[in-house]
C-alpha cells in the first residue's frame, strides 16, 4: 500500500494494516530461487531426454530435434494443467514452472478452459492468448526489429 | 552424457533470473516472460544464444528465451533468401511447432476438461 494511502486511514485501520503486514508469511527469495532452480533444472533434463529420444528413434538432427521436443512439452503442459495438476505445482515451483515453454503452454491451456464457459468463439477463442499475447506480441517484434538492424548492416557490409 | 548436467544446470540458471525478476522486482510473471523473450531476440542478435544451444542442449531450448532466440533465426535465414521482406515472411517459420502445438492442445483441453476453479 503507497504512503499517500495510508495517510488517509484512521489510525486503528494503521494499526490493523501494520499487525496484518507482521503477519504475512515471508517470501524467501532464496528458498524460492532454490525451488525454480530445480524444478526449472528437472524440465529441461526432461526435454534433452525427449530430444535424445527423437535423434536417436527417428533420425533427428541436433537443430532439428528441438521442435518436436518444443511440441512433446507443450502436450504435456496442456495435459497436466487439464487435469488442473500444473497450477497446483506452479504454486509451489514459481519460476521454475514458468520460465519453460511448459509455463506459455500452461498460460493458454488455462485461460482456455477457464473462459470456456463464455463460449467456443468468445471464451475460448478470445481470451486463449489473454497470458501468451504479451509474449508473442513482444517476441515477435524484438525479433522483428534485430533482424532488421542485422540485415541492413550485413547488406550495407557485404 | 555431459549434456544432460548442463541443461539442468543452465535452465535452471534461467529459471532462477526469472524468479529474481518476480521476487526481487515484483514483476508479473507476464512481464517476466515478456523480458526474457525479448532478451532471448537481442541475445540472437548478438550471436550469443545458438552457442548456447550448444552447450546446453535442452537447458537453452526449452525456456522461453528460446522462443524469441527461434523467432530472429527463422526471420534471418528467410531473409538471407528473399531480402528484407523475408523477416515477415520468415518470422514463425521454426517457431510454428510451438505455437501451433501450444493452440491445438491448448484448444483440446478447452474441449476436454472442465474448470476446477
Amino acid at each position: 500500500m503507497s504512503n499517500q494511502k495510508k495517510k488517509t486511514l484512521t489510525p486503528v485501520q494503521q494499526e490493523y494494516q501494520s499487525f496484518a503486514q507482521s503477519r504475512e508469511p515471508k517470501r524467501s527469495v532464496v528458498h524460492n530461487c532454490f525451488t525454480a532452480f530445480v524444478v526449472g533444472g528437472t524440465i529441461c533434463l526432461l526435454g534433452q531426454f525427449i530430444q535424445n529420444f527423437f535423434i536417436w528413434q527417428f533420425g533427428f538432427t541436433k537443430e532439428t530435434a528441438g521442435n518436436p521436443t518444443v511440441a512433446v512439452l507443450i502436450f504435456l503442459a496442456a495435459l497436466l494443467t487439464g487435469l488442473g495438476v500444473y497450477d497446483h505445482f506452479a504454486q509451489w515451483a514459481g519460476a521454475g514452472t514458468a520460465v519453460p515453454v511448459t509455463g506459455f503452454a500452461n498460460t493458454i491451456a488455462s485461460a482456455a478452459i477457464e473462459h470456456r464457459t463464455e463460449g467456443f468463439v468468445l471464451g475460448v477463442g478470445g481470451n486463449m492468448f489473454k497470458l501468451a499475447g504479451p509474449v508473442i506480441v513482444f517476441g515477435v517484434f524484438s525479433a522483428f526489429v534485430v533482424a532488421l538492424i542485422k540485415t541492413i548492416l550485413t547488406s550495407l557490409g557485404g | 552424457m555431459e549434456i544432460y548436467v548442463w541443461a539442468f544446470v543452465v535452465g535452471g540458471l534461467i529459471c532462477v533470473i526469472g524468479q529474481i525478476l518476480l521476487d526481487v522486482a515484483r514483476l508479473t510473471p507476464a512481464h517476466v516472460m515478456t523480458i526474457l523473450v525479448v532478451s532471448g531476440a537481442v541475445l540472437g542478435g548478438f550471436g550469443l544464444y545458438d552457442p548456447l544451444i550448444d552447450f546446453a542442449g535442452a537447458g537453452a531450448t526449452v525456456p522461453i528465451t528460446s522462443f524469441g532466440n527461434s523467432l530472429l533465426r527463422g526471420a534471418l535465414a528467410e531473409a538471407d533468401r528473399s531480402g528484407l521482406v523475408g523477416i515477415l515472411t520468415g518470422i514463425f517459420e521454426v517457431t510454428s511447432a510451438g505455437i501451433s502445438a501450444a493452440i491445438v492442445f491448448g484448444f483440446m483441453a478447452a474441449l476436454l476438461f472442465k474448470s476446477k476453479g
